[in-house]
């Protein structure tokens, strides 16, 4: 092809219609020996990471693939701050300084809207912000899978110590997690557990908890409606104090069930005594998890929803046999440790499988607090502006179909659980375009707001490419940095018509881009001016293929 | 009369300079019933612009060549210089004539389709392809750097806050369409760019043709048709563009294979064709940066620049008339564009520099044939420094489009041009739509703008008739003729009539103008 016919029509038309069957892959567990290099690793990390940075890129590569996933995840809980007044300039609140920390104050509800949206801002900016390791998307997991909502608490602290108890628990234990959200304030907020007593047994959570968070409804989860009903009647008695600082569980044994709780064959016929004792809500309900987590079924749930998280969302005959049965297997001899779990999946050669590289429709929060991440936006240091930002970001989250810390049920996002849609739900005819605008947004003008633009700076991810001079390098560079999927020689010429229009020669843009580095020479600025506009369009031309779209 | 003679008349006159609408752009209304009811509208006349962008620097001294410079010339470019034999000649020309490859364009300008302007340029030019790129697209000095570009400010007054609520059921097309890599500076607006910028080519493809690029066999290419197919059917224009091109088909045989800028082009007459809205399409082929092997060199008529040109001539020939046979050809104009010239002394290589000033291209039915300018004259000694000195600034040839083939106001040409003024060349035909600052150059009947506006009380009409019965009439929002400003037979001269508007319904009221079959039609906003 002659390189100067960048455009041209005379493409093969292909078929139109969506094929119905495509190549899968049957590989394993087996611990994956290929080649690690700078593509093997850009998968890895643009799975569990919500945006990769270049020095991620360069530090990744550079390990071994065992070291690569380890270092992933050695995940810490602690977080640089906690959320913050915000609100404070316009609205004083009394007990709460300008700038500083709400979590650790009495309930003030006056102050419960704008305090909730500091929680939900402040949970994007540790997305935006996130460490080089796993645990902000498996906080993202969690939530996804065992939700609650924050505008339906009656108390914001409440939705701040589910998200801790998240995050303390995202690499720990399963069933350490599930006990400690069955009694958390904001779950029995959530789905009604403070109204459930013996005299009006309230099944909502109960029901959640075998459906939706542990048993799941696959062909081998065959707990009963009488299940429900017993497991209801063991999570009597609790209800919530707000009073407190910080706020509570409390345990009230006049409101529980003291009787027998009787479980079906499903269970093994498990009856549950009823206690009379003060701890007898903790007690009967560590005895109904002993019984749920002896079920096989919990380990396979799990693991089919990491794998849709983490690999594919279409699982195979092939894949529940390769992977899903031994890695269940492998959760539960590990005593529903996660990080085993996830160790041994995302060092499988099944992960690092080609086939199954490229094929996630990223999700709203990877979209856009993963641009801020991977292009490293400045962030205002002012609170006020802070929030500002980050409460942009989250409400264009939202605006394309991802209210964190608010999914639109308890079964938490369609995208993650609804077939045969499941990711493809993201996309919308209104989320795709607002996804370019985004993106365009972030490049051009920027968000400004309160005297803050937040904005893309595209020279300072540019200048860390292997050679930004060079202008097939720097598009080679960018699109293994920002696309999973390669693209064919006419894309690419299309791409670099961006920085060498009409096929002048290399040394044009080399040249600019000298001088756009080189503050000393007398046509630095209009240089600068004119690679910056050439980079903000090579890149804007890349975010709106549709490849952008997958991770 | 010329019409610059005629503005100086006008302007000496002491007429009074038409005022503007206040920001109001007249076109923001061009869809209510009543502006079909008086089947005109002023400002956006339907007309279409292309924009054919030569990548890399086009050498004019061996497109349009000076034939009595050849003395001249063959001592600064003998190894480049085309044999004078082989100039192709222009009906009623002499002493200028066009490469031996562009017998399209020559065919063309014989049928008085084509208009040249010499040397156009502008002061102090830049030999950075970037640099001159991003001053003719935005409009700017050389010494200046411009966000915006000159198409995307006019757009931006067209379509005032664009992208928020477009498209809508006044304008449901895109303002702009770029096809190719490259998304220009041309069409950005000061805050978005205006144009639907096709950086997908073989998404477009797919588009117009309803057909989807191959994917490959594997998870990834599921996702990936998936997302494909929904960023057709999504594309805020998707739907418009894949109707337009439904609607018409090719009918030229005269495209040629394998060439790029005919491809981009054929689809552009299908779209026009097909009824979008469209006003300004950008299209562009590249290789035009010839520092060397430009000409063959046992025959300098051909070679590489020889192709690129055949290329361009042959495609607008095909355009021009795939668009005669669609019967649009007297909505759409076409208009070529390089960064710069090239250096007048040749280089060793068999080529070119970068140079300055060199000739713009305009084709359609609605241009006034013939060439603006002199040759430009080579010196006897020519050095490695001397360049094509410009005649004509390209903001000129912007000016004439926007005012006489767009018929905009004075106002807001200068607007789009960044503030400044530039004078118009005879490159189009009057507007057929009448042009509100010197609507009639012929018939010699003009409205100008009311003052003032919007209006809460007395409003002073006024206009210009060479003699005979006049009307001039006020219509409300819905079409009633609510005042009477002028009825009967008037002399030759300027009339001014003053109306109590005080009390009326406040809206977006029309006062027409007619003469015999001759009519203009104003918008004037009531305030009260």
């Amino acid at each position: 092809m002659d390189r100067k016919e960048f455009l041209t029509f005379k493409r093969a038309a292909a078929p139109t219609e969506v094929k119905k069957v495509e190549r899968r892959t049957t590989t394993g567990l087996a611990v994956y020996s290929g080649t690690f290099g700078k593509k093997e690793a850009m998968h890895l990390l643009r799975r569990t990471l919500f945006g990769v940075k270049v020095q991620d890129m360069k530090d990744f590569s550079a390990k071994s693939m065992s070291a690569a996933v380890d270092a992933l995840l050695n995940t810490s809980t602690a977080v640089p701050n906690e959320p913050l007044n915000h609100y404070g300039k316009t609205m004083p609140d009394p007990n709460v300084a300008y700038g500083a920390t709400w979590v650790n104050s009495a309930l003030d509800f006056n102050f419960n809207f704008q305090r909730t949206m500091s929680m939900k801002s402040w949970w994007w900016e540790m997305a935006a912000k996130q460490q080089s390791t796993i645990m902000e998307k498996m906080v993202m997991f969690w939530h996804n899978l065992i939700p609650i909502s924050a505008l339906e608490q009656v108390d914001p602290r409440m939705t701040h110590i589910y998200l801790k108890t998240l995050r303390n628990n995202a690499m720990g234990n399963f069933k350490s997690l599930v006990r400690a959200l069955s009694v958390d304030p904001a779950m029995l907020v959530y789905l009604n557990g403070r109204y459930n007593t013996k005299r009006a047994p309230d099944e909502n959570y109960a029901r959640e908890l075998m459906e939706l968070f542990t048993l799941g409804k696959g062909p081998d989860s065959k707990y009963t409606e009488d299940d429900v009903k017993a497991a209801a009647r063991v999570l009597t008695g609790w209800n919530i104090n707000f009073l407190t600082t910080p706020p509570t569980a409390t345990f009230t044994l006049n409101n529980h069930d003291t009787t027998n709780k009787q479980f079906s064959a499903f269970f093994n016929n498990t009856l549950i005594t009823g206690r009379s004792t003060a701890t007898a809500g903790t007690d009967e309900l560590d005895d109904m998890l002993n019984m749920i987590f002896a079920q096989t079924e919990v380990a396979k749930f799990i693991c089919r929803k990491l794998y849709k998280y983490f690999v594919y969302y279409d699982i195979t005959p092939d894949v529940e046999t390769n992977i899903i049965t031994p890695l269940a297997d492998h959760f539960r001899n590990n005593n529903y440790n996660i990080k085993p779990l996830l160790d041994k999946l995302l060092k499988s050669e099944h992960f690092f499988d080609p086939l199954n590289m490229g094929c996630v429709i990223k999700d709203p929060t990877t979209h856009i607090a993963g641009f801020c991440r991977q292009w490293e936006t400045d962030f205002p240091t002012d609170t006020e502006q802070l929030y500002n930002i980050t409460g942009y970001g989250r409400a264009f989250g939202q605006a394309i179909l991802q209210d964190i810390l608010d999914p639109p049920s308890v079964s938490g996002w369609p995208a993650w659980h609804q077939s045969p849609q499941f990711l493809r739900s993201w996309i919308s005819s209104d989320s795709l375009p607002k996804r370019n605008q985004f993106t365009d947004l972030m490049l051009f003008t920027g968000y400004r707001r309160g005297g803050y633009t937040f904005i893309a700076d595209v020279f300072k991810v540019t200048r860390q490419f292997s050679n930004p001079a060079d202008a097939d390098t720097l598009i080679a560079d960018a699109v293994a940095f920002v696309l999973p999927l390669e693209l064919n020689i006419t894309e690419i010429a299309t791409l670099r018509n961006n920085l060498l229009p009409g096929g002048i020669p290399a040394y044009n843009w080399s040249d600019e881009w000298t001088q756009a580095n080189d503050p000393g020479h007398s046509s630095h600025a209009t240089a600068l001016a004119s690679a910056k506009l050439k980079l903000q369009l090579l890149y804007k031309s890349i975010m709106n293929l549709s490849e952008y779209q997958l991770s | 009369m010329k019409r610059r003679l005629f503005l100086k008349a006008a302007t000496a006159a002491g007429s009074m300079l038409p005022v503007t609408l206040n920001g109001l752009s007249v076109r923001a209304y061009a869809n209510s019933p009543l502006m079909h009811l008086l089947g005109r509208r002023t400002g956006n006349n339907g007309n279409v612009l292309v924009l054919i962008q030569l990548n890399g620097g086009n050498d004019g001294l061996n497109t349009v060549i000076p034939l009595d410079q050849y003395t001249n010339l063959t001592k600064a470019r003998s190894n480049v210089l085309i044999q004078d034999t082989k100039v192709l000649k222009l009906n009623g020309v002499t002493g200028t004539g066009l490469h031996p490859a562009m017998t399209g364009l020559q065919g063309l300008y014989n049928n008085g389709l084509v208009n040249i302007v010499q040397d156009v340029g502008y002061p102090n030019p830049n030999f950075s392809h970037f640099r001159s790129t991003d001053i003719w697209m935005s409009g700017s000095d050389a010494k200046e750097s411009w966000s915006s570009g000159w198409m995307g400010r006019y757009l931006d007054a067209e379509f005032p806050g664009f992208p928020d609520g477009f498209p809508n059921t006044g304008a449901p097309d895109p303002p702009a369409i770029q096809i190719g890599g490259m998304v220009s500076l041309a069409t950005m607006g000061t805050s978005v760019n205006m144009a639907m910028a096709i950086t997908d080519p073989s998404n477009f493809y797919g588009l117009v043709n309803g057909t989807t690029d191959p994917v490959p066999d594997t998870p990834a290419g599921r996702e990936l048709e998936f997302l494909r197919i929904m960023a057709n059917q999504t594309n805020q224009y998707g739907t418009s563009i894949k109707n337009a091109a439904g609607k018409a088909t090719t009918l030229s045989t005269k495209y040629p294979t394998g060439n790029t800028l005919a491809d981009q082009l054929k689809i552009v007459a299908r779209l026009i064709k097909g009824g979008l809205k469209t006003q300004v399409y950008m299209v562009s082929i590249g290789g035009f940066d010839t520092h060397s092997q430009q000409v063959d060199n046992s025959d300098h008529s051909l070679g590489a620049h020889a192709t690129l040109l055949q290329r361009v001539s042959d495609a607008i020939n095909a355009f021009q008339d795939d668009l005669t046979l669609m019967g649009i050809q007297d909505k759409v104009a076409g208009l070529t564009f390089s960064e710069f010239g090239r250096r007048i002394m040749s280089n060793g290589s068999v080529g070119t520099d970068h140079g300055a000033a060199a000739p713009m291209i305009a084709f359609g039915t609605g241009v006034q044939k013939g060439i603006i300018g002199r040759n430009p004259v080579i010196p006897d000694t020519v050095t490695v420094a001397d360049n094509v000195p410009m005649q004509y600034d390209f903001r000129q040839i912007y000016v004439s489009a926007l005012q006489d083939w767009f018929g905009l106001s004075k106002t807001e040409v200068k607007a789009a041009m960044g503030g400044r003024d530039f004078n118009t060349l005879p490159v189009f035909k009057a507007s057929r739509m009448g042009i509100e600052d010197f609507a009639d150059l012929v018939s010699r009947l003009h409205l100008y703008d009311v003052y003032p506006n919007p209006v809460s009380g007395e409003a002073t009409f006024k206009f210009f008739t060479d003699g005979g019965n006049v009307e001039l009439y006020l219509f409300d929002p819905l079409g009633n003729r609510t005042h009477t400003m002028a009825s009967g037979k008037h002399s030759m001269g300027e009339h001014e009539v003053r109306v109590d508007l005080y009390g009326l319904r406040p809206g977006n009221y029309f006062y027409q103008l007619s003469q015999g079959n001759r009519k203009y039609t104003k918008v004037v906003v009531v305030a009260n």
